[in-house]
């Protein structure tokens, strides 16, 4: 049993481990104290740890502080089912010694743990050396001195109160209900994550992001049958509660309730091949699987072999140039710029400013995405477009108990010359099926062959939408099925979409990630009956 | 070893009377009717490799509190990592201010009391491996990988923690817990060839790194340059990966509302649940047991219950489905306090007896990107990945190209042609682990593999 005195000794022993460099979040959860690049606290933390790790003997070491509040509410029909409020805040240190990497981290914030943890990060790399054939380099950066940015959010969501959020989530799910929907769930989800990170090349960086995600779902019943309409239109975005507001839920509502109750009535595909019309809120997470992820550098490269995969784009002499992704119209941009994109940043998570650069060019492969380490794989390229071999500044860690690494930036299809939308190619199309929405969706770790579903599929006849299919899912192969595209949107029709969590690594670490399209066509693509592969 | 074994002072994880002494402290400033408190902690150790080198590795440290509080039927939770008083208060300052915002949640269930949980020793693991032990293992697969001409990628970690929890009804559980697991894919530098090996244990020294690299190196070495093979309905032989991959599916489908509500398989035409239904081959047991011998299971749920053994499949009959306390009140049963533990029963076939005892049939390693297609069948979609091979006459003949299959877990367990022993496997996709699940290979008729992948 343990006694009062017990438990007084073990409270000391947790914060005498070192003097306390004090709580610079002073009033934490509701209105932390903002990090700026003048604060002293986050500078003292920042130079104490890499003058540990320079001192340990590191060429080269970055520190991040992290504080990353999350916000979910959650509720189910006319009841909240969940209101969660977190934060972490943490530190960690990257270190290159004699060209091996080694990182720690911790959330004990005290000066004696931020030099210990630095100099375990040291030791850490060199322990690495042992298992080390050749050594690990970054591309040229220079210091971008002090810095700070922050996502272009209108109405900070942790500043807006419960009450209101809970009051549009029951009003949308009271509609969804009114309009036929059995079971309603709807969500929001917002993250704020302020990131300092300072590096020994002299760049002190401080950033705000924040993210919001309102979400829904309506499922209808019928005679044994179910079926679910997800909100897919509204997609998350780094922008504030502004977003949400702009989502319109209550005014939605009904459509989504109706379309669900409209799928248990809908005729199940017969399988075939089809002209596919797909939606920007579809085609973005084939976007996602197909082009942003084969075209990671560190995937191309065998990195990433033990879990997310490797690429068919590789190795990169045989497709850099020369390898057709599409038709000449087909021109794919890797960006942190778009504003209230995912993955919009100032900088990356080691001092880079991002830049926008083509992925796919005129319908050939240009590039992949690069971090400072990657950048230098692929020299021989940029020296003969006359480019500078610099990184596209895809550096990312999820926390700040996470090491940096590559991760997507915004892939975007570009929009065409001509101005169409998702109405004129439906028009132009004979025979098909216009797909809107994201549904369940499998690609192969090379990210040839994939499945995709959606939330709603139309039929589409002589040009016309004449009713809805149900249990639709496409299989195809990534080079064929966009060779296959002979249509596209104009810029009017371009929408951008996008994902809170896309896992990548081990331990795997989540990131958040914008795709912008216009509507496209594909010509007969192989369409399966997902309620009959029984 | 000279070097100090852990990173970090003090150690990797908060002790019982630490975790105590901290849950005390916000406890103690609670004003809600009803308050619970969870404290975990850990350190946690992984190195990657690739192109036969290590790639990148990371230690870190730390402790997360969470509150939930209750005024009367509103509920709401708060969590920082952030110890100190001042910050405790005020996490139990925000989780009260949000709770009294929240709406009445007609379906809360009150806190329990005092729980008496069964007694199990700790792990002996107390610290993570150093970064020289797990440059060590890595070699263990590298060098020889390099030796063979080949390029071996993996990864592996290590954890140590504690997690306990504590409310103002008297209730306290405390459990410190270890766990390692590690995987490696060794490919042919033509990138022709792919295999896969991987494990999970209860602790790191439990971890065989060279057995692992060898069984990746063959597999790897024998895969190189497959062919394509029609794609169809097929006799398969899977290895106790891919079992896993099939079956942890249906344990993810076995909540009882959804079944009650008609929106699952395990919804019986006309209302109600299947339980009593034969729904797979009546050799199929499946069970969670927190004490079983080869997957420590936590001993009590995050609501405080404490975790009993659960059947869910007896001889192919579904007994059991997953009810929480407030559905299982409303329905007049017991609330399910399952583990993160997961045994399959198995048969005496081995993989090679089942390969000599097909006459055209495929060889399947593990399974990738497993997605639900359909949930009134537990259909879900996925490909095959490093190591698949066509079985002939009995033998294997060659290598295969991946395939995606269209497939229900509840459809191949009915097709079983034989069994063998159960054993533990790392079946995350990720390869961090996870609960233990103990699983045999199956051979099965009629698997559905629907189109060819080029993917390697």
């Amino acid at each position: 049993m343990t006694t009062r005195r017990d438990f007084v000794k073990t409270l000391s022993a947790i914060t005498v481990g070192g003097t306390l460099i004090g709580d610079p979040f002073a009033n934490l959860v509701g209105q932390p104290r903002k990090p700026r690049v003048g604060d002293p606290l986050f500078r003292e933390l920042a130079m104490v740890a890499l003058d540990a790790a320079r001192g340990a003997g590191a060429q080269y070491a970055d520190v991040r502080i992290s504080n990353r509040q999350s916000q979910g509410i959650s509720t189910r029909e006319r009841r909240v089912q969940g209101l969660q409020s977190s934060e972490t805040f943490g530190f960690g240190v990257r270190a290159l010694v004699d060209g091996a990497w080694g990182f720690a981290a911790s959330s004990r914030l005290t000066r004696d743990e931020v030099a210990t943890v630095s100099r375990a990060a040291v030791s850490q790399a060199r322990a690495n050396k042992a298992a080390q054939l050749r050594p690990h380099q970054l591309a040229p950066a220079t210091s971008v001195g002090d810095v700070e940015w922050s996502s272009p959010a209108r109405i900070d969501p942790f500043t807006v109160s419960i009450d209101d959020k809970v009051g549009l989530l029951l009003a949308a799910n009271e509609e969804a209900l009114k309009a036929g929907g059995r079971f309603v769930t709807s969500n929001m989800q917002f993250v704020k994550d302020e990131k300092t990170l300072a590096t020994t090349d002299g760049s002190f960086i401080v950033q705000t992001f924040i993210r919001s995600q309102p979400s829904m779902t309506v499922t209808a019943v019928k005679d044994g049958d179910f079926q679910t309409r997800d909100s897919t239109e509204i997609q998350p975005m780094g922008r504030g509660y502004e977003h949400v507001l702009d989502g319109k839920l209550v005014e939605t509502a009904p459509m989504w309730a109706s379309e669900a109750v409209q799928k248990l009535s809908a005729k199940p595909v017969e399988v075939g091949r089809y002209d596919l019309v797909l939606h920007p809120s579809h085609l973005m997470l084939t976007i996602h699987e197909s082009i942003g992820h084969p075209t990671e550098l560190d995937r191309a490269m065998g990195y990433e072999a033990n879990f997310a995969g490797t690429s068919f784009i590789a190795p990169p002499a045989d497709f850099l140039g020369k390898f057709r992704y599409g038709p000449d119209f087909m021109n794919v941009q890797g960006d942190r710029s778009q504003e209230g994109s995912l993955a919009q940043c100032g900088w990356d998570d080691e001092g880079v400013k991002p830049d926008d650069f083509l992925i796919v060019k005129n319908g050939i492969f240009n590039d992949y995405q690069t971090t400072r380490e990657q950048a230098l794989w692929l020299d021989w390229w940029y020296k003969r477009n006359g480019e500078p071999t610099r990184s596209h500044g895809c550096s990312f860690a999820e926390s700040w108990s996470d090491v940096q690494f590559q991760r997507m930036p915004n892939v975007s299809l570009m929009p065409g010359e001509q101005d169409l939308t998702w109405d004129d190619l439906v028009a132009a199309t004979d025979r098909g099926i216009g797909i809107k929405g994201r549904g369940s969706f499998s690609i192969d770790q090379q990210r040839y062959n994939a499945q995709f579903g959606g939330q709603v599929f139309y039929e589409i006849r002589g040009g016309k939408i004449v009713g809805m299919l149900k249990d639709v899912a496409y299989q195809m192969r990534t080079p064929e099925f966009w060779n296959a595209m002979d249509m596209i949107g104009g810029k009017r029709d371009y929408q951008l979409g996008g994902t809170f969590n896309d896992g990548k690594g081990q331990p795997s670490q989540s990131n958040a990630v914008s795709h912008g399209c216009p509507t496209t066509r594909h010509k007969q693509i192989n369409v399966i009956n997902t309620g009959r592969s029984q | 070893m000279s070097k100090p074994r852990s990173l970090y002072a003090p150690a990797g994880f908060l002790s019982r009377e630490e975790s105590e002494a901290i849950a005390r402290r916000a406890l103690a400033s609670a004003k809600a009717d009803e308050t619970r408190v969870i404290v975990s902690s850990g350190a946690r150790a992984n190195t990657r490799f690739a192109d036969n080198q290590v790639s990148t590795s990371g230690d870190n440290y730390d402790a997360t509190i969470t509150v939930r509080s209750v005024f009367g039927k509103r509920v709401a939770n708060a969590s920082t990592n952030k110890l100190d008083d001042a910050s405790l208060a005020a996490l139990v300052a925000t989780s009260e201010a949000l709770a009294r915002l929240a709406p009445e949640d007609p379906e809360l269930m009150p806190e329990l009391g005092p729980q008496t949980y069964a007694a199990r020793p700790d792990p002996a693991q107390r610290e993570t491996p150093t970064p020289e032990q797990r440059a060590a293992a890595v070699r263990a697969v590298t060098e020889p990988a390099r030796a063979a001409g080949l390029v071996s990628t993996g990864y592996m970690q290590s954890n140590v923690g504690s997690f306990a929890i504590a409310n103002n009804k008297g209730l306290f559980a405390y459990a410190r817990g270890a766990s390692a697991a590690m995987s490696t894919t060794v490919r042919t530098p033509d990138g022709t060839g792919s295999g896969w090996a991987g494990s999970a244990h209860e602790e790191w020294k439990d971890l065989n790194a060279a057995t692992l690299g060898a069984r990746a190196i063959d597999k790897a070495v024998r895969s190189r340059n497959p062919v394509a093979v029609e794609p169809g309905r097929y006799t398969v032989i899977l290895e106790p990966t891919a079992v896993a991959n099939l079956v942890q599916l249906i344990v993810g489908s076995l909540n009882a509302r959804s079944a009650d509500e008609g929106r699952s398989f395990f919804s019986k035409p006309g209302g109600g649940t299947k339980i009593g239904t034969k729904v797979v081959d009546e050799r199929v047991t499946i069970v969670s047991d927190p004490m079983d011998p080869e997957g420590r299971g936590g001993l009590f749920t995050g609501e405080g219950l404490p975790t009993q053994r659960i059947v869910w499949v007896e001889n192919g009959v579904i007994k059991n489905l997953q009810y929480d306390r407030f559905w299982a009140q409303k329905q007049g049963v017991s609330p399910t306090a399952g583990s993160n533990v997961l045994r399959m029963s198995g048969g005496d076939s081995s993989v090679e007896q089942m390969i000599a005892s097909t006459e055209r049939g495929i060889l399947v390693t593990r399974l990738w990107y497993i997605r639900g297609v359909d949930p009134r069948t537990i259909l879900f979609t996925g490909l095959t990945r490093d190591g698949t091979f066509l079985v002939e006459n009995g033998r294997i003949t060659k290598a295969i190209k991946n395939f995606r299959w269209n497939e229900s877990p509840i459809f191949m367990l009915n097709n079983i042609e034989a069994m063998g022993k159960p054993m533990r496997v790392n079946s995350s996709e990720g390869g961090e682990g996870g609960g233990a699940v103990i699983v045999p290979p199956i051979k099965a008729r009629d698997f559905n593999f629907t189109s060819l992948s080029d993917a390697v």
